[in-house]
């Protein structure tokens, strides 16, 4: 029916067709699930939320005590897992050339990347709330630590390899000592792009419930104690979410909002500021 | 300085080094330890279920609670389905995407829509759980569930698979919602792999009078055959592991049904629904096993992936 060329050009355009469409069925999913939550997460988003407390079935109330919890959390787990991190990131990418160590490291390291997290709250349970005897924040604080580590550990290597050899060669060659070089020359070169990894994993860790559901679990309180149980944001949506009241449904997507609000808003800065440290090279 | 000053002052800094070498290592050592601590207690914990049931915890498809009789194969299957069916959507929609942003892509377009991509990665899980229960199963019940139903589930071989009351929450959602978190995993590893495809070679394809397509087809593919499995298996290691979007939607019944619209259950929502309130020794126990074989099944789906990509790496002679 067509000649040879005809039906190439047909089949070229009809594949290269298709691929157009598959970017436009990605972009779609992500325009609606942003239209549904500023849809029905706006209208519920009021001063309350940021004020009063989680409330009973029936009354009014906020999140007020889940957004502390999920920042104490957070902000913890981050502080417990980024020294670890950069560490042991630092190790890999300056002394890792020779041994076993290394190579290992690196490998279980792009395993636990993406392992599931909810394993970890297993994990943290079993060692942890078993042996304290109930859920605490701190159960979440070291959770999500554990989730945090991975991801500063694979940026900071990054970064690190970066840097260009030619700084470290200068820098012992005035003598400076191994511990020196690495200290105030490399990481500091490589600080924007070890910041945006930082980035990343509080990006990553803000929105994770999982591991949170078997070692903070939840408080209807405000509550400031990291030995019990705390309220965070992605447990609160979880079971406000699946509960049958309406205006526990409502402040779900109001907190949901604020969640996917926030996380997007991380992943697009820590982008940005790496953008900027990597055009000033 | 006098000399024994500066001897002084080397030996410090010699002594600095080796603290500070051995405080990374100790951190990276860590991470071992971390994995292998892990491991342990899962092992541990699931110990009673292991001495209680043997073998059969993975073939029994028993989960009841009263009489404390556990077993894993409905779990297991629906993880494995709803992966599969993800992987299924996600796969070629991936392959599409990251052609279009390595060769068709006006070049101003590449990072928006690069962003916008990985900004669906970024999505938390629970967010996607949320959307599907309140937004997307609706509509797919009352629009494209009957679709199924009358059309496909007639067909004498695929027809089981398709049919069944259109409740909106069953395995073929969760799927669905499945393949779009792992799009963005997907097609962001098989974007980078085509970037390292030397220019030349497109090149000679092209001065050959090769079409984008069969460049892409029989110079790209081939050229990053084990980047792109590695790339599926790094999203599949993903979808299995999926915990909160996958709870929302799929119905959480401890059933099997030939039926994908009919509700299921997978070990990731088993354990987010049950481990909180488990009561008995043995209950628990179960459920870290569940844990355990789903951290097991991950493991050696992304370790596969990562030699993949590692085996890429290197023939590429760029090292790791």
């Amino acid at each position: 029916m067509f000649d040879l060329y005809t039906r190439r050009r047909i089949t070229n355009l009809v594949s290269l067709g298709i691929s157009v469409l598959t970017m436009a069925f990605g972009l779609f999913w992500l325009g609606w699930i942003l239209w549904t939550l500023l849809a029905y997460g706006l209208p519920h988003l009021s001063l309350s939320v940021f004020t009063q407390t989680t409330p009973p079935p029936g009354s009014t109330g906020g999140l007020v005590n889940a957004i502390f919890g999920s920042l104490m959390m957070t902000g913890l787990g981050v502080l417990i897992g980024t020294p670890i991190g950069i560490l042991a990131g630092t190790y890999l990418a300056e002394f890792g050339q020779r041994g076993w160590l290394a190579p290992l490291t690196r490998f279980i390291n792009d395993v636990l990347l993406s392992a599931p997290s909810i394993v970890i709250g297993m994990f943290v349970y079993e060692v942890y709330v078993v042996k304290v005897g109930h859920f605490a924040g701190w159960g979440g604080a070291f959770a999500l630590a554990i989730i945090v580590i991975p991801v500063v550990i694979r940026t900071t290597e990054n970064m690190l390899r970066l840097v260009p050899n030619s700084l470290r060669e200068a820098a012992a060659a005035l003598g400076a000592p191994q511990w020196k070089i690495i200290n105030f020359v490399t990481l500091r070169a490589a600080r924007a792009g070890i910041l945006t990894g930082i980035l990343l994993a509080v990006a990553r860790v803000s929105g994770e419930t999982a591991p949170l559901l078997f070692t903070a679990l939840n408080n209807q309180f405000w509550s400031s104690n990291m030995n019990q149980p705390m309220a965070n944001l992605p447990v609160v949506i979880f079971q406000f979410a699946m509960s049958p009241y309406d205006d526990w449904q409502s402040l779900a997507w109001a907190g949901a909002l604020l969640i996917t609000v926030s996380v997007l808003t991380l992943n697009i800065l820590a982008r940005v500021l790496f953008r900027q440290q990597s055009t000033h090279h | 300085m006098p000399t024994f000053l500066q001897e002084a002052s080397h030996k410090r800094q010699a002594l600095l080094d080796i603290l500070f070498r051995n405080l990374t290592r100790l951190a990276a050592f860590t991470v071992l330890a971390l994995l292998g601590a892990i491991i342990a207690s899962l092992i541990v914990g699931s110990m009673p279920a292991i001495h209680a049931f043997g073998f059969g915890f993975i073939t029994s498809s028993e989960w009841n609670p009263v009489t404390d009789q556990y077993g894993a194969w409905i779990p297991i299957v629906g993880t494995l389905i709803t992966s599969g069916i993800a992987l299924l959507i996600a796969i070629p929609v991936s392959f599409g995407i990251a052609v279009f942003l390595t060769e068709l892509s006006p070049r101003w377009l590449r990072r928006p829509l690069g962003i916008a991509v990985e900004l669906l990665a970024g999505i938390p899980s629970i967010i996607y759980g949320m959307w599907g229960l309140f937004v997307f199963a609706p509509l797919f019940a009352d629009h494209v569930e009957p679709w199924l139903n009358d059309h496909i589930g007639t067909w004498p071989l695929l027809g089981p698979f398709f049919s069944g009351p259109p409740m909106g929450i069953g395995m073929l959602t969760a799927g669905i919602i499945l393949s779009i978190m792992v799009i963005p995993f997907i097609a962001s590893v098989m974007r980078d792999v085509f970037d390292v495809v030397p220019p030349m070679l497109k090149e000679s394809a092209y001065g050959l009078g090769a079409t984008t397509w069969e460049v892409m087809r029989n110079v790209v593919l081939p050229y990053t055959k084990i980047g792109v499995v590695g790339g599926i298996m790094l999203g599949l290691g993903r979808a299995l592991g999926e915990t909160m979007a996958v709870t929302f939607v799929i119905g959480n019944a401890h059933e099997l049904n030939k039926s994908l619209l009919m509700p299921g259950n997978s070990i990731s929502s088993a354990l987010a629904n049950e481990f909180t309130e488990a009561v008995g020794e043995l209950y628990t126990s179960s459920l870290i096993e569940l844990g355990l074989i789903l951290f097991f099944i991950t493991f050696v789906v992304l370790s596969l992936a990562r030699l993949m990509l590692f085996k890429l790496a290197k023939s590429e002679g760029r090292g790791a």
